[in-house]
């Protein structure tokens, strides 16, 4: 019962886990270098999608809040990026590499973390106090919402055009332009996830990951106990938003180009289904649903393209089997993994009750 | 006073109505469903996109290869593709609550799991009808030409409206879509409200598990209010098809939105609330349309359904409850 | 500034047409164990409610050592310094018991997220804190050994006391405790008596809700009587034994009269 007398297991336990997980980096920063071009462009997807996928676990997973608009801060990282970089129609004081200089990208990469942060609050203010269901609603009206207005903004976001000509990163004491080349992504994406785990990880492992449990498992009685509750949501529901920016930033100026069409409620869906696969409040799980759901596909469609078409039909399967069969995903955070197999929701009638 | 809401205004309202009336009947779904499992049934508009493909199925295997020969061959036509179309959607919603949504009542699943299944089930039908069907949009082939029916510059009143109102014309097909939406919707509503099965639905709704104790068996009231909502969204496809002319495999997705918006708004579990709210939405999207240009027509609907959602929850006709 | 620890006055809570508390005073003075007793549906846990925050009061106030409590949140009265219980046990099923604790010890903390993110000190200092403090919590009310396991595990009786633990964890001033007796048997009972005392003792007041008069008798120093939402008498516990008005609400007037006539 007692975790007593099982000290040497749990060392070696996690002797085992630490190896395998040094493993598995060393085997990621090599990796690009034994792949085609093509396999590379993937892993840069798989990366970028796992940023997402890791933002939005924290939003569902550790708070419990199901946002189905969670690609429109994606949308707004990348679009921020390219209208300050002077490559959209909007033309003002501060848009242009001529103002930002060298370090650009980096600089805008930080303040896309600021202003993504404050959107985050901005929009889950009015919202993070409505329950469950109206919550998702909500977020995919919002996620909708800022699909057609970028859309219809010619003069600010090109509409359906989008922004295109979007400068590559570049680091300056080196000379060293990014350019279309996917490896330098790749690392950038590599060291962003693993910065964004090791905060993640931080506060999972501090009062405030301990409230986000509390306000899951019961919400008032986590009230009683001292937790802000709201504020707690708000902060999930702000990080979340900040971590897809920084993923929209790096995907724009891979890419040269950013259009609405990249952002409709469907990319909100894939990540959710990557997070809901891997397992719900787990970080290795959300990594591996988005290794999944992107990574699968992605390799499956350069030797059999006529499967693409099948993707989405699949995903809906995976989703609906996955809810009936195993809700704690592929690797399931035990917490979660006992929430959703013992809980139940009171007000739906369920046989299990009647 | 712009054009949009003086002179073109009665244009747009007709009109607006009659959309309106169509996410009317998709809205019941929803409502109906969320009244009785406290559950957004996602999957909703899969089963109205069905209803159309029914209807387009149906006509197109009726239709002569020369095209239609009468108003009144038409007529029959479409006539003849309601079935389908009202049937089909019963099933697909009857179906999907079979396959989606009980077993995870069985297990007695948190709510988080009802709406990703629902969204799975979504892709699932959306995306078998594109495998199935293309991604294309599909055009109804011609079946009953719509007329005015209604000149307002022409009729006895003429001399006494005032000029910007004599250039108003309504369809006969907007009036129809509208009567029979609304007749429908009256159906359903004598329905809940009189038989021995409508009390069932409206016990559980209330309360599942006192009414499981007086014996309502709750399995069967689901059934039947997932059939109902889908005969209707069925009905709701059909009518779609005849005043849109097109279809495709995502087709569902915006009226869907729409139409639950349409129910949040007129006061989600509120029957009455799905018929008002979808008729408001309607007007509201239509007058917009006109006055903003088509482009912002959607968002209109999105629009409604935050500032509903933060400021009165419970929609127009819905009772303020405690959340 | 008052000499009461809390001092709720003419507190009122409707409920559409049904009055649930009506016009209730209590006061409390440090260090006082005191009882809210009453038949069912008197309006006990709706009085507590409006003391925690739960329920907003329609009318009268609520203070603590003078300030004001009533229209403030839940959370921000908690770390005013009033926990509770729950009638109903409301643990975080899957955490721990030392888990649990700690999160009411939260309650205090004040490192935030640029705290634990970056870890500095005050992070550091609080969380080790929350260990070892939180241990002390589980040793005083006596399930130190379950601290690692998952709370749904503990029996009937540990969870009850782990819920204490927990309010104590935030470090009260008043502690309310709703039906903690609920369930035990009559050694439990007992234990439960002796750990009230003993908080009591420690420094923290308590206002307790409970229908086992023996546990009421045995703790109490006063006691307050609710009935229909109204405060129908307040006093010793030997004193209302024998009130007249008391054994009206708990068993009718034919026992009320009885009782006046032996």
């Amino acid at each position: 019962m007692n975790s007593g007398n099982g000290t040497n297991n749990n060392r070696s336990r996690r002797l085992a886990v630490n190896a395998a997980v040094a493993l598995l980096a060393l085997f990621l920063l090599i990796i690009p270098n034994f792949v085609s071009l093509a396999a590379r462009e993937i892993l840069v997807l798989i990366a970028t999608f796992a940023l997402l996928a890791l933002g939005l676990n924290i939003v569902v997973g550790f708070a419990g809040l199901l946002d189905l608009g969670y690609i429109a801060f994606y949308a707004t990282g990348a679009y921020t990026w390219g209208i300050l970089s002077g490559a959209g129609p909007i033309r003002l004081p501060f848009t242009g590499t001529e103002f930002w200089g060298e370090w650009g990208f980096w600089i805008i990469l930080l303040v896309v973390l600021g202003i993504n942060m404050c959107i985050g609050v901005m929009l889950g203010s009015p919202t993070l106090r409505l329950r469950g269901d109206y919550l998702a609603i909500v977020t995919l009206g919002f996620g909708e919402i800022v699909r057609i207005v970028a859309n219809n903004l010619d003069n600010v976001t090109g509409a359906a055009l989008g922004i295109s000509r979007i400068p590559h990163p570049k680091i300056p004491f080196i000379g060293y332009d990014f350019g279309l080349n996917p490896l330098p992504y790749y690392y950038l994406l590599l060291l962003l996830l693993a910065l964004g785990i090791t905060v993640i990880r931080r506060l999972d492992h501090s009062r405030i990951g301990r409230a986000w449990i509390a306000i899951r498992e019961d919400e008032v009685a986590a009230g009683a106990m001292g937790v802000s509750t709201f504020k707690m949501k708000l902060l999930a529901f702000a990080i979340g938003a900040t971590t897809a920016g920084v993923a929209g930033v790096v995907f724009a100026s891979k890419s040269n180009f950013v259009s609405p069409a990249s952002f409709d409620v469907f990319a909100s869906f894939l990540v959710l289904c990557a997070v809901v696969l891997g397992g719900m409040g787990s970080i290795p799980g959300s990594l591996a649903g988005a290794v999944v759901i992107v990574g699968v596909p992605s390799f499956l469609q350069l030797r059999f393209p006529q499967l693409d078409e099948y993707r989405y039909w699949m995903f809906g399967i995976i989703l609906v089997s996955m809810m009936i069969f195993r809700p704690q995903g592929l690797i399931p955070s035990k917490r979660r993994e006992a929430e959703l197999m013992l809980e139940g929701d009171p007000d739906i009638p369920s046989e299990a009750t009647t | 006073m712009p054009d949009c809401l003086s002179s073109e205004l009665p244009f747009r309202l007709a009109g607006g109505l009659s959309t309106g009336a169509v996410y009317a009947m998709i809205a019941l779904g929803y409502t109906l469903v969320y009244g009785v499992l406290q559950l957004i049934n996602f999957a909703h508009s899969e089963v109205f996109m069905l209803g159309t493909l029914g209807a387009f199925l149906t006509v197109g295997a009726l239709v002569p290869d020369g095209g239609v020969t009468s108003q009144t061959q038409g007529a029959m036509i479409l006539l003849a593709a309601a079935v389908p179309a009202v049937i089909l959607g019963g099933l697909a919603a009857v179906a999907l609550e079979r396959v989606a949504y009980r077993p995870l009542r069985r297990r007695g699943a948190p709510r988080l799991a009802y709406l990703i299944s629902a969204i799975g089930a979504s892709l699932f039908l959306s995306n078998s009808v594109r495998i199935w069907r293309g991604p294309n949009f599909e055009t109804l082939p011609r079946t009953v030409r719509s007329r005015i029916v209604l000149d307002l510059g022409d009729t006895f009143f003429t001399g006494i409206l005032p000029e910007s109102m004599q250039r108003v014309r309504i369809q006969n097909r907007d009036i129809l879509v509208f009567v029979v939406a609304m007749l429908a919707m009256v159906a359903v509503d004598q329905f809940i409200n009189r038989s021995r099965i409508g009390r069932g639905i409206r016990a559980v709704a209330q309360d599942a598990e006192t009414a499981g104790l007086m014996g309502v068996n709750i399995n069967k009231v689901i059934t039947v209010t997932f059939l109902i909502g889908g005969l209707l969204a069925g009905a709701a496809g059909l009518l779609f098809a005849w005043s849109f002319g097109v279809t495709r495999f995502q087709i569902g997705f915006l009226p869907g939105i729409k139409a639950f918006t349409a129910a949040v708004l007129g006061g989600i579990g509120n029957i009455r609330g799905a018929l008002l709210g979808g008729l408001l939405l309607g007007v509201f999207e239509n007058v917009a349309a006109g006055c903003f240009g088509v482009q912002w027509r959607d968002v209109v609907a999105f629009l409604i359904l935050v500032l509903v959602l933060f400021f009165r929850p419970t929609g127009l006709l819905g009772d303020k409850e405690a959340t | 500034m008052s000499d009461y620890l809390l001092e709720a006055s003419k507190v009122t809570k409707v409920f559409g047409g049904l009055t649930a508390v009506r016009e209730v005073d209590l006061t409390i003075r440090a260090g006082e164990i005191r009882g809210l007793i009453g038949p069912n549906g008197a309006g006990k846990t709706t009085f507590f409610n409006c003391i925690t925050g739960v329920y907003k009061p329609d009318g009268g106030q609520v203070r603590l050592e003078g300030s004001r409590l009533n229209g403030l949140k839940p959370h921000r009265i908690t770390k005013a310094g009033v926990a509770r219980t729950f009638q109903q046990i409301r643990l975080f099923a899957e955490m721990t018991s030392l888990e649990n604790v700690q999160v009411g010890m939260d309650a205090k903390h004040r490192a935030g997220a640029i705290s634990a993110i970056f870890n500095l000190p005050r992070h550091r200092r609080e969380n080790e804190e929350g260990s070892v403090e939180g241990l002390r919590f589980l040793r005083f009310v006596g399930i130190e050994r379950y601290a690692n396991e998952p709370s749904r595990n503990l029996s009937y009786g540990d969870q009850r006391r782990l819920e204490i633990a927990r309010a104590l964890g935030t470090r009260p001033k008043l502690l309310l405790l709703d039906e903690p007796a609920a369930g035990m048997n009559p050694r439990e009972k007992e234990g439960l008596m002796d750990l009230i005392r003993k908080i009591r003792d420690s420094g923290v007041t308590v206002l307790l809700i409970e229908h086992d008069m023996k546990v009421v008798m045995g703790v109490c120093e006063r006691v307050a009587v609710l009935d229909h939402g109204e405060k129908i008498a307040e006093g010793a516990p030997e004193e209302l034994q024998r009130d007249p008005r008391v054994i009206e609400a708990y068993l009718g007037r034919g026992a009320a009269e009885d009782a006046a006539g032996a």
